[in-house]
């Protein structure tokens, strides 16, 4: 077939320049802006080095307080999302009644926005945990969310009825690919529940974990909305997760340079993780 | 032996009914669990403000209903307006970005040179990207360019949406067969007929799962309109669920309405669409 250059061009050229005047030129000025001093207003900052990245990690107990808590709300979301996810999808794929009904429940928290969750559970947090520990006269259900832990309790609860469905869905895409006969051989050769799931069903779901994995960590650190709407990293700062830490130094202090020097550990930090995390399940999985 | 045979096979249909009815009650139960917080919202959305105190977890009663909730809180959110708002970016965002990355991502299939493989790495290599490393930029930029609205926030949509939908809709065009396209131009298609009458039809499956994953996060999406498009009369519904809650942060029985009018329309869209859903979503996540 004749193939001009003229065609290659005219067709990738709207998504090409698209692409280059919103994420491209944008992300070369902020590699030179995380190195200035820019306040958003002056447009010719004075370059101050590395300065910014030596103040994040030595004089900022907010910043290193968000990345810790951060990094803690990854952690225990994935591990329990993950857990939660596949539990689910071995449930869910029996044959019983209500199967498809529950599937489709479990799933639907994934599809409504971050704001809108954030606030639901703020109010199931606040309100009804407080009547109902006034109600049941338990006082570890009064004052959710005016303190560090419940704030972090607060965040992994919402973050797992979240993702768990997600994950379940994924999970449940990949056992529906395991042959029954594999199954039915280590059951014939005497192994009990335990011994299938660990050494036939857990090996073979394998790739639907590197996906869960990828999903729970890069949705965990990016989570804005979520934390915004809950506690607005309150109560001072100490429920603050990178994303809103960055956003409080852009606007509310009003140190763009600064931020921006933020946001580039954080790409460092994302991008790391997620691609470290694809590359050792890779390796792992067993090939079908 | 007949009969032991088949006294056997009754305990274990019995045995299989009530296996499958403990499953059902434990499935029932996780259900409930999970779809609690919005059932207890959607409940106290037709309380009175005093209601909500006394009566938080019961039905409400003569003394606290509320009928007036809804309307206050339509009101309060310019519900009609802001949905509007809302349907308009998300519709033509998702439109412009199917059609430029399916162009875009045809031809980098199609043309098997260097360029186009740099271009295409690129353009993955930018999902690892979080949108808070380009956001403060890309202000500037859009000030410069006088993108700050709506038309502005649609062009930044599209050129946040071609990373994945291109890197998608690459991995589909991949797998579908060149001699149907060869054929076409034998026949005489110029190139715009050949894309839209032969390629653009066979993508349907891919095209349908790319439309949903950018939907949802388009609708959705908060941080980017925050800064974009904020003026009163351009306000998204996340927009303005936001300034409510500013607002009116004490005042549960509006708020308790005006979100559960928010979650409304995404809950209509999955029960109209959910098989789609669930595919584009898991297909999404694989690829």
């Amino acid at each position: 077939m004749r193939r001009s250059k003229l065609r290659f061009w005219l067709f990738l050229a709207p998504a090409l320049i698209s692409f280059t005047i919103i994420c491209v030129i944008p992300m070369l000025i902020g590699f030179y802006f995380s190195f200035t001093n820019w306040d958003g207003v002056n447009m010719n900052p004075a370059v101050v080095g590395f300065d910014n990245f030596v103040r994040m990690f030595t004089s900022d107990s907010d910043f290193l307080r968000a990345l810790l808590f951060t990094a803690a709300v990854a952690v225990v979301t994935i591990v329990l999302v993950n857990v939660f996810g596949l539990a689910l999808a071995m449930f869910v794929m029996q044959k019983f009644r209500g199967a498809n009904l529950l599937r489709s429940v479990l799933f639907m928290p994934n599809l409504i926005g971050g704001l809108l969750l954030g606030f639901t559970w703020n109010f199931i947090f606040t309100n009804v945990f407080s009547a109902v520990g006034t109600a049941l006269n338990l006082e570890f259900l009064k004052g959710w969310l005016s303190n560090t832990e419940t704030g972090f309790i607060g965040i992994i609860i919402l973050n797992v009825w979240q993702m768990s469905g997600y994950m379940m869905i994924i999970y449940i895409a990949q056992l529906q690919h395991i042959p029954s006969s594999v199954k039915e051989a280590a059951k014939i050769d005497g192994a009990n529940w335990w011994q299938t799931f660990r050494s036939v069903t857990f090996p073979l779901v394998m790739p639907a974990f590197t996906i869960g994995l990828f999903l729970s960590i890069s949705n965990s650190f990016k989570m804005f909305d979520q934390n915004l709407a809950l506690t607005k990293g309150g109560p001072y700062h100490s429920t603050e997760m990178l994303a809103l830490n960055i956003y409080n130094s852009a606007f509310s202090a009003n140190e763009y340079g600064y931020a921006q020097a933020k946001a580039i550990i954080f790409l460092i930090l994302v991008a790391g993780i997620g691609l470290i995390q694809l590359i050792v399940t890779k390796k792992k999985e067993v090939e079908m | 032996m007949v009969s032991w045979s088949k006294t056997k096979k009754i305990s274990i249909n019995k045995k299989g009914r009530f296996k499958r009815l403990v499953l059902s009650i434990i499935s029932l139960i996780i259900g409930l669990v999970f779809v609690f917080p919005i059932y207890i919202l959607a409940l106290n959305s037709f309380k009175t403000q005093k209601g909500l105190l006394v009566n938080l977890l019961g039905f409400p009663d003569a003394k606290t209903f509320s009928p007036n909730n809804y309307a206050e809180a339509f009101d309060k959110l310019k519900y009609l307006q802001s949905f509007c708002n809302s349907l308009y970016i998300s519709i033509c965002s998702v439109f412009m970005i199917l059609l430029i990355s399916t162009m875009a991502a045809w031809v980098l299939v199609r043309y098997k040179t260097k360029v186009s493989k740099v271009v295409f790495v690129v353009f993955a290599l930018f999902m690892l990207v979080p949108f808070q490393c380009v956001m403060l930029p890309l202000m500037m930029v859009a000030k410069n360019m006088g993108l700050l609205n709506p038309v502005g926030l649609i062009f930044m949509y599209m050129g946040f949406g071609t990373s994945m939908s291109v890197l998608m809709i690459h991995g589909f065009i991949k797998n579908v067969p060149e001699e149907l396209e060869e054929a076409a131009v034998i026949d005489g298609c110029n190139v715009f007929q050949l894309f839209f009458i032969i390629v653009v039809p066979l993508l349907r499956v891919i095209l349908i799962t790319v439309a949903i994953l950018n939907t949802m996060w388009i609708w959705n999406d908060f941080l980017l309109p925050s800064i974009v498009i904020n003026k009163p009369g351009w306000q998204t519904l996340p927009l303005m669920t936001y300034s409510f809650f500013g607002t009116y942060s004490t005042r549960w029985d509006l708020a308790s309405a005006a979100l559960v009018m928010c979650i409304a329309p995404i809950v209509a869209f999955y029960l109209f669409s959910q098989k789609y859903i669930v595919n584009g979503m898991t297909d999404g996540a694989i690829k």
